[in-house]
């Protein structure tokens, strides 16, 4: 086991019930992927090679942006795009960085809908005092912003 | 790999780190400069490393590297070891299995918004 392959990657796994189409329209088209990411991207569009960028709606963290390179689209099977994860300080220029690679993978399930997986790599390039901003994320309550914004799209 | 049983005086490393908020404001304090940011960036490398071997990555003295190295030692960031005579210097371990730590905690940012995709289209 090498510290590189268990620092450097994650990959979680959803199962939805919907077909693979209507799963693919929500991270293919902009708006809809900011919907349930939780960023205004009102006005911006996906395609290999460009930009996409657009405010977080979680309360108090207005200030960050969701700021991706689209990478691939392979209809309705593979998106991914590059970012800098956890850029929370705005007086940090993160493009100096090396982004990680986020790909979501689309696969049919029969009589289950679709298996959805997203794969981050390349944290092992991120700086060692970028990672600890993970913690700072927690332990300001991110997750409690997500949980109220659970509560208030599934209400 | 097996804590440090030997001298198990008061928590280090990151676990002891997230149990107090002061604590884990003199992380980032000690990390908040560019010199120690540096050293901590060349002892990710790994393994254990001379102070001749740091202040070479650096533009400063070998007693300004040893005041930066104590400053990360005393927020649980570093620790030093003896090697003989020498005193070598290397990332603490527990930071190692706190970089994996930092994965889960992004892996669960992850699951709450592969949640939150999956009621967005089982709703329409």
């Amino acid at each position: 086991m090498s510290a590189t392959s268990t620092t450097d990657r994650i990959e979680r796994t959803v199962v939805i019930d919907a077909p693979r189409e209507r799963v693919w329209r929500a991270l293919a088209n902009a708006e809809e992927f900011g919907t349930w990411f939780g960023a205004n991207l009102k006005g911006q569009a996906f395609a290999p090679g460009k930009r996409a960028r657009g405010q977080l709606t979680f309360a108090g963290y207005e200030h960050v942006y969701f700021d991706v390179v689209i990478d691939r689209m392979e209809p309705p099977s593979l998106l991914s795009y590059r970012w800098h994860p956890y850029n929370l300080d705005p007086s940090v220029d993160y493009e100096k960085e090396q982004p990680t690679l986020v790909t979501f993978t689309l696969e049919e399930s029969p009589g289950k809908g679709t298996v959805l997986t997203v794969v981050e790599t390349g944290f092992d390039n991120v700086p060692p005092g970028r990672r600890l901003e993970a913690f700072r994320m927690n332990s300001a309550g991110w997750k409690s912003q997500l949980d109220k914004f659970v509560r208030h799209v599934t209400t | 790999m097996s804590p440090r049983s030997g001298k198990a005086k008061r928590p280090v490393g990151l676990p002891a780190i997230v149990r107090s908020s002061d604590s884990l404001a003199g992380v980032f304090a000690a990390l908040g400069d560019p010199t120690r940011l540096r050293l901590v960036a060349v002892l990710c490398a790994g393994g254990a490393f001379s102070i001749a071997q740091l202040t070479a990555s650096t533009e400063i003295s070998r007693q300004g590297v040893t005041k930066h190295l104590q400053v990360l030692a005393d927020a649980g960031v570093v620790s030093d070891v003896r090697s003989g005579r020498e005193r070598l210097w290397q990332l603490e371990p527990a930071q190692i299995e706190e970089a994996k730590r930092t994965l889960e905690v992004i892996g669960r940012h992850w699951e709450v918004a592969l949640g939150r995709l999956k009621t967005f289209v089982e709703a329409g």
